[in-house]
């Protein structure tokens, strides 16, 4: 069984801020298990988010984030173990009037207009953002008298963000905020959420792209199989998780007579994170830190190889190897 | 009405400020559940006049089996007491149809969108939010009576006094409070296609049973017996004696508030377990 015990957090301010009172923590998770049928969604989980922290929960499509987004939002209960939005539980409605989260892109009911939706969300909550104002941070006020059936992609997801903080929420839940949009708008929205925490809203946003949580988060929460598999500063994390993907062929397994096997030599490099073998091509893939040093280790040892390639590995192939660490450490 | 809206945002914001992380103050504050309710009832209201094509065949409905089955038997049509009789049925089955139908398939419907997990997540209970559909339920189930009575008052001999019209529409809505209840269980429990299947497989045994298709008079003993626990059986036996001139019996009523109250349990049971659509 792995250990979920956290790994590191903001020191200072975190040390602080836990020491306040319960309903100061925006989310605490504890030993929380949750299953769909045979499949365990989140197994044993243990994570709080603290005031003004910007989280980003990175893991690949069916990791179990948007189920630990459906507890803190009251959607879903857990099998096991608590959970607590400020302090209670986010099954009652009073829980929820300092949360915000967003719909997803496709659920906006189509033959409703964007202002009427605006209105009928901000209306939930004791101290909205007027509805103009609202639509005016998102670039929205033109489309009030649209109904959403019509927006572009890109529109209907800043509608959903704008949806999120309607309430002036003090967290807000952001389930893959960008997924689909171009580069620019993106960026616009990037902007919007770095603008609101700078306002002191603590943001937790998932994402299986790495760009987005860099360019998001200061703390990372990597899950995958429902597992907390680390858990950090955003350099921390990313140190783990930005591995490159070194591919080689070897001359006829063996090279210099006398020496240890070919694939024996490769598990001796220092910088390899975890070594795969194609069986139908024969061809070794190395996962690296660094693949300039890997390079050089591999020629300096005279490890007979040719064939070589280079690119960025998949986070799906990073976290393969962090699962591999966590449970040899 | 997005005008009053955008006021009420602005004076209560105006009134209170924004409230800062850390100050703890006004944690507790929410906003009311009827203005709750009312927004829920202004989104199904305005989400469901956006298709009128439906609400035209939901309103018209009652109308044209009127026409169909009742104007054009001249005994009954003719004949005052039957054909105000056989009006009142016809709006008893068309509003319990409208409950269970709408309210079990539109609550399954909803269920399986991906609007409705994210609705979760707004700080409203169950309670406003059901309100809200109800109101809306009720609004265009009763509106479909209209057409009804006024085919009905044009061209038959039905007649009935302004006093009893009242009452009778009055009780129509008590009697279609376990129907509702019954078709929110149906929608919380279900899929939407098992909705559609279970709501037929309810509404017109029920219907039958109930003596809205055939009068009671003419059920063999053992059915009418059972015919008398059936909530359709007590709607009618509510509405149809003050549409002609009578009055329902205490039974009745009885039986319909147990079934109230059985439907409201099962609603608020399976609306506690449900949890949206099966996924992750």
């Amino acid at each position: 069984m792995i250990d979920h015990v956290r790994t590191s957090t903001r020191p200072g301010a975190g040390d602080a801020l836990r020491a306040g009172r319960d309903d100061d923590v925006p989310v605490r998770v504890r030993g929380v298990t949750r299953r769909f049928d045979a499949t365990v969604a989140l197994d044993d989980v243990t994570l709080d988010v603290h005031r003004g922290e910007i989280v980003g929960l990175l893991g690949p499509n069916g990791a179990g984030k948007t189920t630990l987004l459906s507890l803190v939002s009251g959607v879903r209960r857990p099998d096991a173990g608590t959970v607590r939005l400020f302090g209670r539980d986010p099954r009652d409605a009073v829980a929820r009037v300092r949360l915000g989260t967003t719909p997803q892109e496709t659920g906006l009911p189509a033959t409703l207009r964007v202002g009427e939706i605006a209105a009928f969300v901000a209306g939930h909550y004791p101290d909205p953002m007027p509805v103009g104002e609202l639509l005016e941070t998102f670039g929205l006020t033109d489309l009030a008298r649209r109904q959403t059936g019509g927006l572009s992609g890109g529109q209907k997801r800043r509608l959903a963000v704008a949806l999120a903080l309607a309430g002036r929420p003090d967290l807000v839940l952001l389930d893959e905020p960008t997924t689909g949009l171009d580069v620019d708008a993106r960026h616009v929205l990037w902007d919007a959420l770095r603008e609101f925490h700078s306002r002191g809203v603590t943001v937790v946003v998932t994402s299986h792209y790495l760009e987005e949580i860099e360019a998001l988060a200061e703390r990372v929460v990597v899950v995958d199989h429902g597992l907390v598999l680390a858990d950090g500063t955003l350099r921390d994390v990313v140190g783990r998780v930005a591995l490159r993907r070194v591919t080689l062929s070897l001359d006829d397994d063996g090279g210099a007579p006398g020496a240890s096997s070919g694939p024996a030599r490769l598990d001796a490099l220092t910088g390899v994170v975890r070594r795969d073998t194609d069986p139908a091509t024969g061809r070794h893939v190395l996962l690296t830190p660094d693949a300039d040093a890997l390079v050089r280790e591999l020629v300096t040892a005279g490890v007979p190889f040719h064939d070589l390639e280079v690119r960025s590995a998949s986070l799906e192939e990073a976290f393969l190897s962090l699962t591999r660490e966590e449970v040899a450490a | 009405m997005s005008a009053d809206l955008d006021q009420l945002s602005a004076t209560q914001s105006g009134r209170t400020g924004r409230t800062r992380p850390g100050d703890g103050v006004g944690t507790d504050r929410t906003v009311s559940p009827l203005t709750l309710a009312l927004l829920h009832f202004r989104m199904t209201f305005l989400e469901t006049i956006r298709v009128p094509v439906a609400v035209v065949g939901a309103t018209v409905f009652p109308a044209l089996a009127m026409l169909f089955f009742v104007v054009p038997q001249r005994a009954l049509a003719s004949d005052p007491a039957a054909s105000t009789g056989a009006t009142a049925q016809l709006a008893v089955f068309a509003v319990i149809s409208t409950c269970v139908f709408q309210f079990g398939i539109g609550v399954a419907e909803d269920r399986a969108l991906p609007f409705d997990p994210y609705v979760r997540t707004l700080p409203a209970g169950p309670g406003p939010r059901m309100a809200g559909r109800v109101l809306t339920g009720s609004f265009f189930a009763l509106l479909g009576i209209v057409p009804l009575v006024l085919v009905a008052l044009l061209l038959t001999e039905a007649s009935i006094t302004l006093p009893r019209l009242l009452i009778a529409g009055a009780l129509l809505v008590v009697a279609a409070t376990p129907f509702l209840l019954l078709g929110l269980t149906i929608g919380y429990a279900l899929s939407s296609k098992a909705a559609i299947a279970v709501a037929q497989v309810v509404v017109f045994p029920l219907a039958f049973a109930g003596g809205l298709f055939a009068p009671p008079e003419s059920f063999p003993r053992w059915l009418d017996a059972l015919s008398q626990g059936l909530p359709s059986r007590a709607a009618r036996d509510v509405v149809v004696p003050v549409a002609t001139g009578g009055e329902p019996t205490l039974l009745a009523f009885g039986v319909l508030a147990a079934w109230t109250v059985l439907f409201a349990v099962l609603v608020r049971t399976v609306y506690r377990r449900d949890e949206g659509r099966r996924f992750r």
